[in-house]
């Protein structure tokens, strides 16, 4: 019995803990090969949701048209803000770079809801809501369905980065931003392809979290989790993205299932983030993430 | 202000790192003094007693913000150390302070410093992980501080007081006088105001303040020419942070009322915003930003109130207030990051400048 609720708050651990390593996969790739910080990420994830709930809820129009809607919807975004926002402020100092974005969270944040209302509302993935009985596990179908799309995009990211030519590039981007413009790279359209990317990965990130949470404000406290996620892991690396994800999805779980009736609750918020401090403590740079050097 | 420095040579280091390089700054600032005490006076002459009441409870709170916002400034601004949780430390302060004050019946004058402490305290322990991250993971830092600080305060009733997480305090009072009115509080907080300010003009031409600074422009080369890095950015940490727990105090007697609900993370986003719109690494940025900051969702209320029954329904208009100030602190952010880095300091400095040998400016 005791080992039954264990394993079923792992198996629902790591299911979230894929749909967290799935917007922390945007953070990772803007990050990889921009160096910009964005603080915004959980605020991407709410506007690609807000914008799939419009058009399936307001609009009356079929699921998948909500998806591709808030794909289209995001990569524009980010092309556009990367072009506006973050191309000025090039070679400034990075705590610029993390102002911008959480100015540009409270923009979202206090626009959002001007523009697509205040109220809740749901997105109804087309998966049914029967819990998938499993031995001692018990799975939501919105949950495997993240969590799948989770994994396809973490699988496809990899294959992305490592083999294609474009992934090669942005690599060098990342590695070194003038030997790669002296390669004959042309690192703005890689800049922009990296938010793109990430809008990619915030629309459909959106779209499984809209589905799970419900629409509105509070979706974008997920970004919240982000931030455990890819310090444990690594700020860079996206096998880090998944492993951090996995390691907050299982402690908070677990914290929630065996801490909160000692404590009165709260503590599936709280824990992630002592141990995202433990993490900064001894390993700054995450399980996977590269050791930056610096020299004067 | 606007005078102009001809004629006057400096010819020692004291006077010239001075506070007021010319006579005339005294008397600029005695005249603005002047007019800081006499503002409620010529505020009820001008508005009557009512109204009045409400204008000087507004600059009641911009004093409060400009202690907090100097406070930010000393950190982010001349440290160039990132903090997201400065409103968490406000909130060490004020429940520190409220708790003493009830629990204990002390005085403000022992409950404001002991905030404060408390508050420096903290932040101290906040800043050890500086040494070793910078930047990014210093933001990350301070993020889960504000997160846990406002976990432990509610979770923990023997410093939230119970229910709702509030706790009411006494008036300050001064030689046995309660300050019941905004007036009254209004000279009250005026005082810590001015003792922030001065208290920070003079830290930062302080080899402290110096070498917050050079730890800023390039910390490798401070280390090397012999700054004790861990040591001043424990320092920097603590001093910011026991200028939030002031502020927190401040606010608590402001409001007669202890809450967390106030000092959340979108209150350290309010003063992000104050030292970015201002200036960051100003001390007149700071007070610029206080000022802009507390206004500007007075306004949009104000303006709400008599054109937005145009847009939206009443009900609406509850949510839309909130959100349309939100919105524009974020957009006023970036604009100011993209096109005025130093903020309103700056924009004051170039009509300064402009005027300075105007009307004869080749």
């Amino acid at each position: 019995m005791e080992l039954d609720f264990t394993l079923l708050l792992i198996g629902n651990g790591v299911l979230i803990g894929l749909m967290y390593s799935l917007i922390a996969l945007g953070f990772v790739v803007v990050y990889k090969a921009t160096d910009a910080i964005n603080f915004a990420q959980g605020e991407f994830v709410m506007l690609a949701a807000l914008m799939s709930a419009a058009v399936t809820v307001l609009m009356e129009l079929p699921f998948w048209v909500g998806v591709l809607v808030s794909l289209l919807g995001m990569i524009s975004f980010s092309f556009g803000l990367e072009r506006v926002v973050l191309r000025p402020l090039l070679g400034r100092p990075i705590v610029a770079v993390i102002m911008a974005t959480i100015g540009l969270a409270a923009i979202l944040r206090g626009l959002g809801p001007l523009f697509f209302g205040a109220e809740t509302r749901s997105i109804t993935l087309p998966v049914g809501d029967e819990p998938i009985i499993l031995g001692p596990f018990m799975l939501q179908p919105v949950q495997v369905t993240g969590a799948a799309v989770a994994l396809l995009f973490l699988g496809g990211f990899t294959w992305f980065f490592l083999k294609s030519r474009m992934g090669v590039a942005m690599r060098a981007v990342a590695d070194n931003q003038q030997v790669a413009m002296a390669m004959g790279i042309n690192v703005e359209r890689y800049f922009a392809l990296a938010w793109a990317m990430a809008g990619i990965v915030s629309a459909l990130g959106g779209v499984v979290w809209g589905a799970m949470l419900g629409v509105d404000v509070h979706v974008s406290l997920v970004g919240l989790k982000v931030f455990p996620v890819v310090i444990l892991g690594g700020l860079d690396s996206i096998i880090g993205a998944v492993v951090g994800g996995l390691i907050v999805g299982i402690v908070e779980n677990l914290a929630a299932g065996y801490l909160d009736p000692l404590v009165g609750g709260g503590t599936k918020d709280f824990a992630p983030y002592v141990l995202m401090i433990i993490a900064l403590m001894i390993r700054p740079y995450g399980i996977f993430g590269k050791r930056k050097i610096e020299r004067v | 202000m606007f005078h102009r420095e001809s004629g006057y040579f400096k010819t020692t280091y004291a006077a010239d790192s001075g506070l007021y390089p010319l006579p005339i700054a005294k008397w600029t600032i005695g005249v603005l003094l002047a007019g800081f005490i006499l503002l409620p006076t010529i505020s009820t002459a001008l508005s009557g007693a009512v109204s009045a009441e409400y204008y000087v409870s507004v600059v009641n709170l911009i004093l409060i913000a400009v202690v907090g916002a100097l406070g930010l400034n000393i950190l982010v601004g001349y440290t160039g150390q990132i903090s997201i949780g400065h409103a968490a430390f406000m909130s060490v302060g004020a429940y520190t302070a409220a708790n003493l004050a009830v629990k204990l019946g002390l005085p403000f004058w022992v409950t404001l410093p002991a905030g404060g402490l408390m508050a420096a305290f903290i932040g101290a322990i906040v800043g050890i992980p500086s040494l070793r991250i910078k930047g990014l993971y210093l933001a990350i830092a301070t993020l889960a501080a504000q997160l846990i600080i406002e976990w432990v305060i509610n979770h923990t009733p023997a410093i939230s007081g119970g229910s709702q997480a509030s706790i009411e305090v006494p008036r300050p009072t001064v030689l046995g006088y309660p300050l019941k009115t905004q007036r009254e509080l209004y000279y009250f907080l005026l005082f810590f105001a001015v003792l922030a300010i001065v208290g920070t003009l003079n830290l930062v031409r302080s080899r402290i303040g110096r070498a917050f600074i050079a730890i800023r422009d390039q910390d490798i080369a401070a280390e090397i020419i012999g700054i004790d890095i861990f040591r001043y950015k424990l320092t920097a940490f603590a001093i910011s942070s026991f200028y939030a727990g002031v502020t927190g105090v401040l606010y608590t007697y402001y409001l007669g009322i202890a809450n967390y609900e106030n000092f959340l993370i979108t209150t350290s986003i309010d003063y992000l915003a104050m030292i970015i719109i201002g200036g960051l690494g100003s001390v007149l940025g700071s007070i610029l930003g206080a000022i802009f900051v507390t206004l500007l969702p007075i306004l949009i209320r104000v303006f709400m109130e008599s054109f937005g029954t145009l847009l939206f329904s009443a009900s609406e208009l509850n949510n839309v207030i909130p959100a349309t100030r939100l919105g524009l602190f974020g957009l006023l952010i970036i604009v100011f990051l993209v096109v005025e880095p130093e903020g309103l300091n700056r924009l004051w400095r170039n009509i300064r400048n402009y005027f300075r040998v105007w009307p004869f400016s080749y």
